[in-house]
């Protein structure tokens, strides 16, 4: 059993002009074998909560807390962090040249797993975590995210957290850039990954549309930097049908 | 002294001689020298008095020769420093591949100087439809200048490789001229890693059609270095092709490198490729990297020209991306220099050597920590 617990967090960024503040007091937890859905429209700061919690340096950290089962997270380092069992399913994976997927891979899962794996386990778990996905072997011998059609990077970053088996996975706008074969793809394997390991869930979303596939157990409505309201599955529903509007006026 | 009689360029040098004295002493203002540390390469501008000379070990196609009766290497000296090494050495260690030969096993050449400050003359000939590989090491143990020309007559395929590895203390003046021949192909890797002042001059020129040449270069510059390569194409040729591409990484506050990319293409080049490219990663700040394309058509009857030049630091995003995979941020900072290197590695021929660099530019980073 893992629980994340962001506590009255706020953040935002830097510049010679200033801080802007972008998380107003965000307080939710998530706890393992739980999905949290935190839906919000664009600019309300969902990405940057994302970012906080996995390390993110361009964001400043001015109150409230993040702990990992105790253990304070806003001390660790970004790779700390990962270590410990936080995963984020980026919304826009980076380019790495020169880099391939395979040798990204195997690193990755050496430093996470703290030992390297056994070679022959580990082609082997490749093999079955990418069929998995519906992905070409020749897949992992090209530059990570390097000319990725928006299926292939979202797909390669469910390889990696089928890998890396986090407690605790942030799925940022994960369902964006996919048609709906490619979604259905991505959160089958998504829900393998949930029934296999228990994780805990955050689920960053814009549209309902991925809700139908990775079905949520809360569903918080993030609304200028913070959780405006929280419910079960039928507020996504609302969502649906009524937008943010209602949000925007109780807000303004 | 010769005045070169080809048509005037701003690129090209105007006068080539075995007589220092026909070139005046640098003061620094020069175009060629402005960028050159000069305090630590003035001893090159007069024949030091108990200069030594490099040589190699002679093998089966590797002899060395009284200079005097060396065959002609259809080269002169361009600047002063050069005048100074190549009138100086007494000794050439010449590499011969007959016409024909297919010489598979890498040919290498460890060059030895004989004394602190040593002056060195390479001639290295792939005679018609031969091909070869050679290996070049400087000896970074003492100060050297000196020449390493190359010929690839009509039809041959020459790689050869150059490498600055070592001793990160010495002084290292060379040019590297190399003459391409008729459909001939010639792939040169140069790599240096560190030295005070290493300032490197390849040159190609072409004595036929159908000529192709790539220059390839990796250089890693540590504080208090200063690494400078100038490179001229001249391309008179019609139908020839030629791609160069260096990377630099520079690690400390004060590491310096310069490059300069001169390409030419005469009236009489028509039809020709040619692309350069320079690319520098800035590993610390403070390092300086100074990147000059240069490209001058007389014809616009080309296939293709282009150039580009991109300086930068390690970016954050990859490292943060890589990190938030558990990475460690000195593991992370590896990966991506290995990245930035890999397409100018795998165009390496030698795999020792290949990992030589990754291996120095591991341990650079290592020292220069940033993580906890
Ligand atoms: N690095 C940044 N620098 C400046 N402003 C930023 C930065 N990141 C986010 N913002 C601003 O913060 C707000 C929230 O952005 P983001 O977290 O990406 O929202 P969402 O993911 O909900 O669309 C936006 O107004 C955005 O412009
Ligand atoms: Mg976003």
């Amino acid at each position: 059993m893992s629980t994340l617990v962001i506590d009255d967090l706020h953040a935002g960024v830097t510049t010679d002009a200033g801080h802007t503040e972008i998380l107003r007091g965000v307080t939710l937890t998530v706890e393992s074998g739980v999905t949290h859905a935190v839906m919000g429209p664009n600019g309300s700061g969902k990405s940057t909560l994302a970012y906080v919690i996995a390390g993110h340096p361009k964001y400043t950290v001015t109150s409230g807390s993040i702990t990992l089962d105790g253990e304070d997270v806003l001390s660790m380092t970004v790779d700390q962090r990962a270590r410990a069992g936080l995963f984020l399913a980026m919304q826009y994976p980076v380019e790495v040249p020169g880099v391939s997927v395979s040798n990204f891979l195997r690193t990755s899962a050496t430093a996470v797993r703290g030992e390297a794996p056994k070679l022959r386990q580990w082609i082997g778990e490749m093999k079955s975590a990418m069929a998995g996905l519906q992905m070409d072997p020749a897949f992992a011998e090209r530059n990570v995210n390097e000319g990725f059609s928006g299926g292939e990077k979202k797909r390669h970053e469910m390889l990696q957290l089928t890998l890396l088996k986090p407690k605790i996975a942030i799925l940022d706008e994960t369902d964006s850039g996919l048609d709906v074969d490619a979604l259905r793809v991505v959160a089958e394997g998504y829900n393998a990954f949930r029934e296999e390991t228990g994780a805990g869930t955050l689920l960053i979303t814009h549209y309902t549309r991925i809700l139908r596939y990775i079905a949520p157990d809360v569903v918080h409505v993030f609304f200028d930097g913070r959780i405006v309201e929280s419910g079960g599955r039928e507020l996504a529903d609302v969502l649906e049908s009524e937008g943010y509007e209602r949000f925007e006026r109780t807000s303004a | 002294m010769t005045v070169l009689d080809a048509p005037p360029s701003d690129l090209a040098p105007r006068v080539a001689s075995a007589d220092y004295e026909d070139f005046a002493i640098p003061l620094g203002r020069e175009e060629e020298w402005r960028f050159t540390p000069l305090d630590a390469v003035r001893p090159f501008f007069a024949p030091a008095p108990d200069a030594g000379v490099l040589t190699a070990e002679p093998s089966e196609h590797v002899r060395v020769v009284d200079a005097a009766d060396a065959p002609p290497a259809g080269w002169l000296p361009t600047d002063r420093s050069a005048a100074v090494a190549w009138s100086g050495a007494t000794r050439t260690v010449v590499v011969d591949v007959a016409d024909e030969a297919v010489v598979t096993d890498p040919i290498v050449v460890e060059l030895r100087g004989s004394a602190d400050v040593s002056y060195g003359r390479v001639q290295v000939r792939v005679g018609r439809h031969a091909r070869a590989t050679v290996v070049v090491v400087h000896d970074t143990t003492v100060d050297t200048a000196g020449a390493l020309v190359t010929e690839v007559a009509d039809g041959g395929d020459l790689t050869v490789l150059s490498v600055f590895g070592g001793s990160p203390t010495g002084t290292h003046l060379w040019h590297w001229p190399a003459r391409v021949g008729r459909d001939a192909r010639i792939l040169a890797a140069q790599v240096v890693i560190g030295g005070r002042v290493v300032r490197v001059l390849p040159s190609v020129s072409y004595a036929g059609p159908g000529g192709s040449a790539e220059l390839i270069g990796a250089f890693l510059a540590d504080s208090g270095q200063h690494i400078e390569h100038r490179i001229l194409v001249d391309h008179d040729q019609p139908h020839c092709s030629s791609r160069v591409v260096y990377k630099g990484a520079l690690a400390g506050q004060t590491a310096h490198t310069v490059w300069v990319g001169d390409v030419i293409v005469r009236r009489a080049a028509v039809g020709i490729e040619t692309y350069e490219l320079n690319r520098n990663l800035l590993l610390d700040r403070g390092a300086r990297a100074d990147s000059v394309p240069n490209l001058e058509l007389e014809t616009g009857d080309v296939v293709s020209a282009g150039h580009a030049s991109a300086t930068g630091t390690f970016d954050e995003e990859q490292l943060f991306y890589l990190q938030a995979r558990g990475i460690p941020a000195n593991v992370a900072r590896q990966l991506v220099v290995r990245g930035f290197f890999v397409d100018v590695l795998a165009r390496i021929p030698e795999g020792r050597w290949r990992d030589h660099v990754l291996q120095a530019i591991a341990d650079r980073l290592h020292l220069s920590g940033g993580d906890e």
